[in-house]
């Protein structure tokens, strides 16, 4: 008996949660008052939240879990004992308008497994997301895995459908690549990326932009495993830096590896503690918006590790007293951004607000709720924190940081 | 004291016109209060009036949002404000620390909360007249202001959006406001109960069950106007059990034969031998950060050869030599130089690009002498030995370096022919990045490049 598109969903869609990435922010602004459906705002919109925290945004799925290539980490490596399926163009097509009418999704995130080829598979998911353009008039958000390997020109061409193209690396280092993912390859995955930069820059080369308006506007990202295999947070966040500086990507997302669904035996048993993966996530948040440098984040790893009871901007000013207390009235932008518990926001609002008027610890309080972090690290008119080379700080700080917060 | 009437759901403009009644009268905040259309107030209503007024850009966009609050004092807290603005205050708007800037603040992050929430969590229910229906409850007086987005969107539908403040109306032209109607008896929609619910069910992920972070962002006030949220309690309940440990997957009878067949290819010969063998190499530590190998590129039997010193950003991503910055100065002189690139063979000493990540750029670092002794080992020798060029130009001080097997000064030998140590005739000239880079003289540097290239021609052509 044929399968079900129900039956089809549930297997697609299982296939395709451990893609964390969901982003629907940064395409080009759209909307359908000129015809067709969808918009896109820029800001991105999470239409539910499920109970892993996570939220939906993109109907995220893969068009088939039928796959040659054997990723020990991957449910739907061929030597796994997983339901297959295979949706038809037209069937996600459908699926992705009826759901995006009813306002439960900002479009579609697709990707696949190499079901023949991996141009085969590259052209299967332009396919689709070609239909929803040209055929449906869909003005709504599409991000696209592109295929390492794939040729350039169908690499190309998903560009010009999509919003966001991403391809995994999953893995940091080639060795780990070899055992884990024998058919891949790092230096085709990294062509694949450098290709796509390169596409996106032709693109927004100002002679082109009339003839080309919108090559995947949002940019492209990437993800990697977490605990997989033994690589370092060092040696994670180091390949994030050179991969950032690289090529150009939006994001870089950790998912840390868990052994349930179809596990296999050539990976560790246990699951990877989500904080590990938080503290990557606020690693790769110091490198990409609070200007730290890849060495200071490696300054705050103990043995190429992120601690797992503070987070990394915290260690690094405890390692850095030295560097603090910073004032408020003041000191540079770049260096408040240091402080533990003031974010971007707050760093700005201070700034404007110090112009008319010296700030007291008060009034940092009303812009941040980090501030039984701060108030350790700053002084303000009234206010000089005592015991900075105190070295019961660090336990007072991260031992009882509800406590702390009520301040 | 004074009493200024607006009701329940005012909007900003409302809120300016009565702000304008009380500012002709000079009344102080304290002096007025904002009260509901139709409450008992034992307060003078202000008598009509209107002044002038002229407020910066920031207030108006405060003003708008802090007015779709729900909370009582947010007219008074706008009034107080717009008072000090124009009492000797103003660059009050600019002080976030402020308490009623702070306040107003918060109010006009609660709404644009609001507002995004309600784009994310209405749910349209296909009706039988082809029609789409929602009901949705906002926290604050924000139909007007979140409806524009759904005409935008939903364009070719239309859609009916029903909330206890009003009832916006789509009709596929034009957007309408109506008073509220009573809540639907009973939503209904196939998909919406079906394949919604069902990708619901299956994207949540049981290994990470985290229902604080799922509540903090959708709270569960909303909950029962969103057809998934029934699917909650089951999954919560049951994400420990679907996660108990299990064997290892054993392998289905396929999966040998669905192994990827490697492509037959047929054996290459010399250079382009070379080049092959170049792409996996692993000789120094490079190759980890760079994308790729970019090797030499230009006729196999050329007679004159080009080698710089590594490749830059652009050459990694396309993966040829001289095809960024410094390729186009390269271009320009061997043009000049009336030198055919065509018949050139360009190479570089070390065959990836060393780089330090700085944020999203990659700033070139120089190649060090183990790193180009050990490439120019593995390949520029083997690449020269396939050519048999007979003429080496090597551009600035690491070409100069691999091809001499020490360090040279370029201005001791710059433009003159030498012989290298395999017996090749060549010359020694500056790198074209290195032009690039110059602040001063740079077209009387640029000339000097010329005229060596020309000369480097003509040596090799005699």
């Amino acid at each position: 008996m044929p399968m079900s598109l129900m039956q089809k969903l549930e297997i697609l869609a299982d296939a395709a949660k451990y893609d964390a990435s969901c982003a629907s922010s940064g395409g080009t602004k759209r909307d359908a008052k000129g015809g067709g459906i969808g918009s896109v705002t820029g800001a991105g919109i999470c239409h539910a939240y499920t109970p892993d925290g996570r939220c939906v945004s993109l109907l995220k799925i893969l068009l088939t879990n039928f796959c040659i290539y054997d990723c020990a980490y991957c449910v739907s490596r061929r030597s796994s004992n997983v339901r297959r399926a295979r949706f038809s163009v037209d069937e996600v097509v459908r699926l992705t308008l009826d759901l995006y009418r009813r306002n439960c999704i900002e479009g579609l995130f697709l990707s696949s497994g190499i079901a023949r080829s991996e141009d085969a598979t590259m052209e299967d998911l332009v396919r689709v997301a070609k239909s929803l353009r040209r055929e449906h008039g869909f003005r709504g958000y599409i991000h696209l895995k592109t295929i390492p390997g794939a040729s350039d020109a169908l690499i190309a061409e998903a560009g010009l459908y999509a919003d966001r193209l991403s391809m995994n690396i999953e893995l940091p280092s080639e060795r780990a690549l070899k055992d884990f993912a024998p058919e891949k390859s790092l230096a085709a995955i990294k062509r694949g990326m450098a290709r796509t930069r390169a596409n996106i820059e032709e693109a927004a080369e100002p002679a082109r932009r009339a003839a080309k308006p919108n090559y995947a506007a949002a940019g492209q990202s990437t993800q990697m495993i977490v605990g997989a295999d033994g690589a370092s947070d060092a040696a994670i966040i180091g390949a994030s830096a050179d991969l950032y500086a690289s090529y150009a990507l939006k994001r870089v997302y950790y998912s840390a590896f868990s052994p349930n669904g179809h596990p296999s035996a050539a990976l560790p048993h246990v699951a990877t503690p989500l904080l590990r993966e938080h503290r990557l996530y606020q690693s790769d948040w110091l490198l990409r918006v609070y200007g730290f440098a890849l060495e200071e984040v490696e300054d705050a790893m103990q043995d190429g590790m992120l601690d797992l009871s503070m987070d990394p901007k915290l260690a690094w000013a405890l390692k850095h007293r030295e560097r603090f207390p910073v004032d408020v009235n003041r000191a540079p932008r770049e260096m408040l951004m240091r402080v533990p518990g003031l974010g971007t926001r707050a760093v700005d609002k201070l700034v404007a607000s110090r112009r008319s008027g010296r700030l007291r610890l008060a009034d940092v309080a009303r812009l941040t709720r980090g501030l039984g972090r701060a108030r350790n690290f700053l002084t303000a008119a009234d206010w000089t924190p005592k015991r900075l080379d105190d070295a019961h700080l660090e336990s007072r700080l991260v031992k009882q940081p509800a406590q702390l917060a009520l301040f | 004291m004074h009493a200024l009437r607006l009701p329940p759901d005012a909007d900003d403009a409302a809120f300016r016109d009565a702000a304008r009644r009380a500012l002709a009268h000079d009344l102080k905040p304290a002096d007025i209060a904002f009260v509901a259309h139709g409450s008992g107030f034992l307060f003078d209503e202000v008598p009509p009036g209107r002044a002038d007024l002229t407020v910066p850009r920031g207030f108006v966009a405060l003003m708008r949002d802090a007015a779709c609050h729900r909370a009582e004092d947010r007219f008074a807290l706008l009034y107080e404000v717009l008072w000090r603005l124009k009492h000797g205050e103003p660059g009050l708007l600019e002080r976030a620390t402020d308490p009623a800037i702070a306040k107003l603040s918060l109010y006009a992050k609660a709404v644009h909360r609001d507002i995004h929430k309600m784009h994310a969590f209405v749910r349209f229910h296909a009706q039988e007249d082809g029609g789409y229906l929602a009901w949705f409850e906002p926290d604050h007086f924000i139909l007007k202001r979140a409806a524009p987005f759904f005409a935008e969107r939903f364009a070719n539908m239309r859609w009916i959006i029903a909330t206890p403040i009003g009832t916006a109306i789509w009709d596929s032209e034009r957007l309408v406001f109506a008073p509220p109607r009573p809540k639907p008896e009973r939503l209904e929609d196939g998909v919406l109960d079906g394949l919604w619910r069902t990708y619901y069910r299956t994207i949540f992920n049981p290994a990470r069950l985290k229902t604080g972070a799922m509540t903090k962002e959708m709270p569960r006030r909303y909950w029962k106007n969103m057809p998934e949220t029934a699917e909650i309690a089951t999954l919560t309940r049951n994400a420990q059990h679907r996660l108990t440990a299990r064997d290892p997957d054993t392998a289905p009878r396929y999966a040998d034969k669905a192994k990827p067949r490697a492509k037959p290819e047929l054996p290459k010969l010399g250079l382009a031998r070379l080049r092959e063998e170049a792409e996996h190499c692993t000789a120094c530590p490079l190759y980890k950060h760079a994308t790729q190998t970019v090797f030499g590129e230009g006729p196999a039997n050329a007679k004159f050869v080009l080698v710089g010193e590594q490749p830059g950003d652009q050459e990694d991503l396309a993966g040829e030599p001289f095809v960024g910055p410094a390729g186009q100065v390269l271009d320009r002189a061997l043009e000049e130089a009336g030198i055919d690139r065509k018949t050139v063979y360009v190479t570089n000493a070390v065959k990836h690009f060393k780089f330090a990540p700085r944020g999203k750029r990659r700033i070139h670092s120089k190649p060090n002498a183990g790193e180009i002794k050990v490439c120019v080992g593995q390949w520029l020798k083997r690449e020269l030995a396939a050519i048999e060029p007979d003429f080496v130009v090597a551009m600035g001080a690491s070409a100069a370096q691999g091809l001499m097997g020490k360090s040279v000064t370029i201005g001791a030998v710059r433009g003159r022919e030498i012989a290298w140590p395999d017996g090749r005739r060549g010359l020694v000239t500056v790198h074209p990045s290195y032009l690039l880079r110059l602040q001063d003289n740079r077209e009387e540097e640029y000339e000097k490049f010329v005229s060596d290239l020309k000369r480097a021609a003509r040596l090799a052509a005699g």
